[in-house]
């Protein structure tokens, strides 16, 4: 099992719309397998159009207009994601990479039972599971993220932000994945909430040993949690570092003017660039 | 110095098949001119909603908002003089400004109904408005909402609040929904405006690190109640409420973060 | 310790004795606070406000329906009644009270003597219709009404829905163009289409029957001879209706299908690797429906009005002509009764699709209490 999880060269993507916008331009990255990897940058800057790019969850006009990505499964197997035809990435998807998304406001069904929805990656992924082990691997994901498999029968709006978000997160675990991509899992939380789930992912990712690709804009947020961060900006990667090595010495001017838009919490009163 | 009081003020509302909700609760602080206040606190600890009793867009239940020293007015020509000084700008940008006037019918809009300038002076003040907030009056004043970023919007209704030339502002959530890099300088903005025009800022946000750097006083809320009040400095660095201090737990603070690993590793970097 | 441990560690939630009222930030905001055992859950308590919403709304109608007669110019009346004298004095009376012809009692003697009749389902008799009475007349046309309009409305909901929902799922491909098509076929005239219809299908290839609801000499009965001559004159109707109502479903759907289609729950069963078919079905139409379902119910209202365009180009014996001819030769207590029935089965046909939203949208029973 090599050290690589995911190798992405020279990954491009376009909007095309007029005038055309190059959203993601050129991008090659190493995923190592374990890690924590923060994506950081602003509103527009292409983390989430890569993220997407990655799965093949694009929809026009959004158009992959180069480069190569490789998942090394942990069997040993490389797997070209930009070259599975339609039913191989049926299967692929969830099973190998599943993703966490943004404000769980809307991202659950809202006429479906939480359950039903669970039950339904089991369905497509594992038809040879009968309804009774389903149910039973349901019960067991809404207990690990501490829902409550008395919740099974709830609808969306029926739970909090905060349930909705372990929800979205236990349906992201079920097929027990290599990779989980969380894309700003904790913006629309209160601070206290935000916490408590990430400690959750952590003691998780303890259990279960997955890889994480962390998005959000709250750099501080990734400089605790993340073991290495890449700063985007205007679809390219400006920086690529320990997030010890972007806290202490920052090299990019962007990343410096990210880093200067936090003030600090403790300590002098300033800002939170050393 | 001119004060606005919240006295014991508590606010219940009744919701159909739900009961009571208390929105606040015992709640009393006094915002004075040439200060800022940092009110603190996560959804539903009813900060928004003290925006809304000092706006009068809501009346409170029980308690008393004095204006210094006056109960406000319930309506008629007095409230509109007590609106002309307290004014508000609003979280989302986009939301606050209608779409189809443009930056100068923002602007005019106050000017003309509170009758700041005369007449002939409006167009002047405008100009000067927009510049105040650091935006180029004459590219801007002709366009749309939707023609401006973020940042440039959220200046417009700053502006638009200062026409009147009010004694308070009441700022809910400035800033959260503009992109990372331009939040300081909208709440640097702020600062320097409260500064100069000697205004009593309430800034209503979620986040401690935000308050501890703009405000003078920090205010904690906690499901309507005043858990913690004091100078910014101590509520953050010396928290006494346990709800205060696990706020400030769960706070990223990269500075610590380090701090303590340096100090697990033993050494330095 | 990996960073990641480190800075999840940091105390979230608040000690137990922080506050009388602590409650664990990541439950505030749930609503669910009951356990759901039952299969199907009723919203009994949304029932029951709209229960006394419709008992409302029930007592207004029947109240309007005594006052309108009683706005008109008490000389028609009088002189309709006058002029047909075999009438037995039971039924006059009733007539009168229906009418409001029996101004020598007070208004309450009379609202309460019409609301006797009512309750004993008496609406008079039918001046038109050979002193047969008013329910009567009216049950021998409502139920070729309902059974034609009701089974080409329902085809018409079913194939505009299901077309509509694949037409939005295939946004941008060439199915795109039964939209403007079917919409067309909305605008042209029906009774064009209906003679069209007849000439080309009954006059010029003599596959189906020019009109009425069974051939001549024909006794209404329950054999199937009867029942395909009725299928047979029925197709005709039946199909022009479909094709001249199916836009509007099929626009409906299709729209709001590009609405929810635009939704992050979409794009999350994509992600999970869910086939389209069942995304199509499970996660977008599903949600795509529910206000189709509403505008069906308020259709399936006014099925019981009839159609009096249909029933005058095929000659079909429904409610919409029998209310056309009444209105022409004064049969007041018949028009009365007719707008009595429409009336019911409008607030009937809105309660089914109240308690049908309410069982199909999880979220109306917090909002609709």
């Amino acid at each position: 099992m090599s050290d690589t999880l995911l190798s992405v060269r020279g990954f491009s993507v376009m909007y095309d719309v007029d005038p055309p916008v190059r959203a993601v331009r050129d991008v090659s990255i190493e995923l190592r397998r374990g890690e924590i990897l923060g994506l950081a940058g602003e509103s527009g800057c292409g983390k989430t159009t890569l993220a997407y790019g990655i799965q093949r969850l694009l929809r026009p006009p959004a158009v992959i207009t180069g480069g190569d990505i490789t998942f090394h499964d942990a069997s040993g197997v490389d797997i070209d994601i930009d070259r599975l035809d339609a039913e191989q990435m049926l299967r692929f998807r969830w099973d190998k990479i599943s993703m966490v998304f943004q404000g769980a406001m809307n991202a659950l069904n809202p006429v479906a039972p939480i359950g039903k929805q669970l039950e339904d990656v089991f369905v497509v992924h594992r038809p040879k599971l009968s309804r009774a082990e389903r149910r039973a691997e349901v019960t067991e994901l809404l207990e690990i993220v501490k829902v409550g498999a008395e919740r099974a029968r709830s609808f969306p709006h029926e739970l909090s932000g905060g349930m909705r978000q372990r929800v979205m997160i236990a349906m992201a675990l079920a097929l027990r994945p290599q990779l989980m991509i969380m894309d700003e899992p904790t913006t629309a939380l209160d601070v206290l909430v935000q916490r408590e789930i990430l400690r959750q992912i952590s003691a998780l990712r303890h259990q279960f040993g997955f890889t994480v690709v962390f998005i959000t804009h709250d750099l501080p947020l990734l400089l605790e949690i993340s073991d290495r961060i890449a700063i985007m900006r205007e679809g390219e990667i400006v920086e690529l570092g320990t997030s010890e090595q972007i806290w202490t010495d920052p090299q990019d001017d962007y990343t410096k003017t990210l880093l200067a838009s936090f003030p600090r919490l403790t300590g002098e009163k300033g800002v939170v660039a050393r | 110095m001119t004060t606005l009081e919240l006295k014991h003020v508590t606010k219940i509302y009744t919701v159909r098949g739900a009961g009571q909700i208390k929105a606040l609760d015992d709640v009393s602080f006094t915002l004075e001119s040439g200060r800022t206040i940092g009110l603190v606190g996560q959804s539903g600890s009813g900060k928004s909603t003290i925006a809304k009793i000092l706006t009068h867009l809501e009346t409170q239940t029980t308690g008393e908002v004095l204006y210094d020293g006056e109960v406000i007015p319930r309506g008629g020509k007095r409230l509109r003089r007590y609106r002309q000084q307290l004014r508000m700008v609003f979280q989302d940008p986009f939301a606050s400004l209608n779409p189809y006037h443009t930056i100068r019918h923002h602007i005019e809009r106050p000017l003309l109904l509170d009758s700041v300038v005369p007449r002939a002076e409006v167009e002047t003040e405008v100009h000067r408005l927009l510049e105040r907030v650091q935006l180029d009056s004459a590219s801007v004043i002709d366009r749309r909402p939707h023609e401006l970023s973020g940042g440039q919007r959220q200046r417009v209704a700053i502006a638009r609040a200062l026409a009147s030339r009010p004694t308070f502002l009441v700022a809910d959530e400035p800033v959260s929904m503009l992109d990372v890099s331009i939040r300081l300088g909208v709440l640097n903005l702020l600062a320097d405006l409260q500064r100069e025009e000697g205004l009593g800022v309430l800034y209503i946000t979620h986040d401690l690190a935000t308050a501890r750097h703009f405000s003078d006083e920090i205010i904690v809320l906690n499901q309507g109640r005043v858990v913690e009040h004091g100078s910014a400095d101590d509520v953050i660095l010396n928290p006494r409420h346990p709800y205060t201090k696990s706020l400030r737990a769960a706070s990223p603070d990269p500075e610590r973060h380090f701090a303590q690993a340096t100090s697990i590793l033993g050494g330095s970097q | 310790m990996s960073p990641a441990d480190r800075a999840a560690t940091g105390t979230a939630r608040p000690p137990a004795d922080a506050d009388e009222t602590a409650v664990d930030p990541l439950e505030l905001g749930t609503t669910s606070t009951e356990v759901h055992s039952r299969r199907v859950r009723v919203p009994w308590r949304f029932l029951g406000n709209r229960a006394l919403f419709y008992l409302f709304t029930l007592w207004a109608a029947v109240t309007i329906n005594f006052f309108v007669p009683r706005m008109m110019k008490g000389d028609a009346v009088s002189q309709y009644l006058s002029r047909n004298r075999n009438i037995s004095p039971e039924a006059a009376d009733a007539l009168r009270s229906l009418l409001g012809l029996d101004t020598d009692k007070s208004l309450w003697q009379q609202y309460a003597e019409y609301l006797h009749l009512l309750v004993q389902g008496n609406l008079g008799v039918a001046l038109t219709h050979g002193l047969r009475p008013v329910t009567e007349v009216i049950a021998g046309a409502l139920p070729w009404t309902i059974g034609l309009v009701g089974v080409a409305t329902v085809l018409a909901f079913s194939i505009g829905t299901v077309g509509g929902a694949v037409i939005g799922w295939k946004r941008g491909s060439k199915l795109d163009i039964l939209i403007p098509l079917t919409t067309f076929l909305n605008t042209i005239p029906y009774f064009w289409l209906g003679l069209m219809a007849i000439s080309i299908f009954a006059v010029n290839l003599g596959w189906l029957p020019i009109g009425k609801a069974f051939g001549p000499g024909v006794s209404p009965e329950w054999s199937l001879e009867f029942i395909g001559q009725v299928v047979k004159h029925g197709t005709l109707p039946a199909l022009t209706i479909v094709i001249a109502s199916l836009g509007g479903w099929m626009l409906g759907m299709r729209n709001m299908m590009l609405t929810v289609l635009d939704e992050d729950y979409i794009t999350v069963a994509h992600a999970k690797g869910m086939p389209s078919k069942r995304v199509l079905w499970r996660y977008a139409a599903r949600n795509a429906v529910l206000p189709q379902i509403q505008s069906f119910a308020l259709a399936i209202g006014f099925i019981v009005g009839g159609t009096v365009v249909m029933e005058m180009v095929f000659s079909y014996p429904g409610v919409g002509k029998m209310l056309l001819d009444a209105t022409n030769a004064k049969d007041y207590a018949l028009m009365q009764g007719v707008f009595l029935v429409i009336t019911l089965s409008v607030l009937l046909a809105n309660i089914l699709a109240d308690v049908a939203y309410a069982f199909l949208d999880p979220r109306t029973r917090q909002t609709e209490s």
